[in-house]
């Protein structure tokens, strides 16, 4: 857990967002920027140009050793031991009755050494788990303060980073990493992101990540890319209806809860931590059920509000903002699954006016159903 | 940020400007930069009645929603019907027009109402919570 009284900790780039004017706020014990001008502008930003992001808080779990990969298929509910070197797949890690510990990206960087990426506020937590988990030729780092992490994303995000790299991007796929050079820095450059857009990442040396930092902003200054905070950063994944931990995923939810059954990888041979418990929820009718909410006022549904169906409640908002790119409020929720089928099956008026609401401070104010995501990106061809 | 002398202020961050019997409400600079973007408000409808110091309305940014509280008592005149459209002007133009309601003020006639503190006061208070 994160000590609330603690100084809270500054990245390697902390004093490029002072230097930007941006607003600071706390998040999991760390100081970050909030938004640098307009939260909304810089949203629109990523989704039609690019976005800078700083994300040196997230956490950096270094498992290496000849029993990695097995350590790892124990630990998560995932199968890292099938990824080639370069491969990255999204995974989670459950306690033993299948509650969530953390959503996390593996990267296999060789076959004896892998990046495992936890949420800030979870880093202590995975780095004890993995570290319990794993068995003799294993051995578990926490790397967090070796590295800072600068996201790039946007549809500007290959243009502007091609002439600083060596790498040839086109070569990069989604859910790959290779170790690069970044204006004359080391970096391992991943193709990975949570905006819903095309982007990269970038693991850099601490003192690598200013002049990262530096040489992005002036390659990206005639491609419409901006700085972008945390406030972004949740919207865009919102839109994106990519899960965040704390809202949509928890110690009391499995990933089956949360429509993501499809990581958990039951046909891997060996037992995992959390698989009786795991196999027994894949088989069970859900409980709940994650769905999109698009709200038909102004008014935004907000995480812990409740979901209305004929005026009863029937499931809680997990994540809820005004979304600028539909320009309604959306909202993740749990709800019935009953109610879910119905609201689905009385089709896009959500069966008729206000069957289905959420109660924002008292209003019902109606919403209707909608597929997640809110946004997906246009590939281009 | 910007603190215009001739206004006066409330604890909660609204301004108020008293012209004859009317007074023009509105948050402050400090207080739409600390909400981020607005995208929302619901100020009290003409003909309510709003005492000071009580709720009367909220305003919405990304991240939040924050009360509005009547800085005085009086009968709602006028609420900015640009706000339903463009909430947006209460971070561009937050003393201007990005007001939020007109209050009447019977017999105020120039005078301060009770419990408003002044630009000087205000400045000090957002110095003091950062």
């Amino acid at each position: 857990m994160t000590d609330p009284h603690a100084p809270l900790r500054r990245t390697p780039l902390t004093g490029v967002h002072e230097r930007l004017g941006a607003t600071l706020t706390g998040f999991a014990g760390w100081l970050m920027p909030l938004r640098y001008g307009s939260e909304t502008a810089e949203h629109n930003a990523v989704r039609t140009a690019a976005g800078l992001f700083d994300l040196s808080h997230m956490g950096e779990i270094m498992v290496t050793g000849p029993a990695a990969a097995a350590a790892l298929d124990y630990a998560l509910v995932g199968q890292p031991s099938a990824l080639a070197p370069g491969r990255a797949r999204y995974t989670m890690i459950c306690a033993p009755d299948g509650g969530i510990l953390d959503d996390l990206i593996v990267y296999r960087l060789a076959d004896g050494e892998f990046l495992v990426v936890a949420n800030a506020a979870n880093t202590d937590v995975v780095v004890k788990a993995l570290t319990d988990r794993a068995g003799a030729g294993a051995q578990v780092a926490d790397r967090t303060d070796e590295y800072a992490l600068i996201a790039l994303q946007g549809p500007n995000a290959a243009p502007i980073l091609t002439p600083l790299t060596d790498a040839d991007l086109a070569a990069v796929k989604y859910y790959a990493s290779y170790p690069a050079a970044v204006a004359g820095h080391p970096v391992l450059l991943a193709r990975t992101g949570y905006t819903g857009e095309d982007g990269f990442e970038l693991f850099t040396r601490p003192e690598d990540a200013e002049p990262i930092w530096a040489a992005l902003t002036e390659a990206g200054a005639g491609q419409g890319l901006v700085p972008a905070g945390l406030a972004a950063r949740d919207t865009l994944r919102l839109e994106a209806g990519m899960p965040l931990y704390g809202n949509e995923l928890g110690p009391g939810l499995t990933p089956f809860d949360a429509g993501l059954g499809r990581v958990v990888k039951l046909d891997k041979p060996g037992d995992f931590v959390g698989r009786a418990a795991l196999e027994e929820r894949a088989r069970e009718t859900p409980q709940r059920e994650l769905v999109g909410l698009v709200a038909r006022s102004r008014r935004v549904p907000r995480h812990g509000y409740d979901v209305l169906w004929d005026q009863t409640a029937c499931g809680t908002v997990t994540s809820g903002a005004p979304s600028p790119t539909l320009g309604r409020p959306i909202a993740m929720a749990y709800v019935e699954p009953g109610v879910a089928l119905e609201a689905r099956q009385a089709g896009s008026d959500g069966g008729g006016p206000g069957r289905l609401a959420v109660d924002i401070r008292g209003s019902a104010e109606p919403a209707d159903l909608v597929p997640l995501p809110f946004y997906r990106r246009t590939p281009k061809s | 940020m910007t603190v215009p002398g001739e206004l006066h202020y409330t604890r909660e961050h609204e301004w108020v400007a008293v012209e004859g019997s009317t007074a023009t409400v509105g948050i402050t600079d400090h207080a739409q930069q600390a909400l981020g973007d607005v995208v929302y408000v619901s100020a009290p409808a003409p003909g309510s009645k709003v005492t000071a110091g009580e709720p009367c309305g909220e305003v919405e940014s990304t991240k939040s929603v924050s009360d509005i509280f009547a800085p005085v008592d009086g009968e709602v005149l006028e609420a900015n019907a640009e706000l339903g459209e463009n909430p947006g002007v209460v971070n561009s133009d937050p003393y201007g027009a990005g007001w939020l309601f007109k209050v009447n003020l019977p017999g105020a006639d120039g005078e301060l109402p009770p419990g408003l503190i002044t630009a000087a006061e205000y400045e000090e208070l957002i110095a003091s919570e950062e």
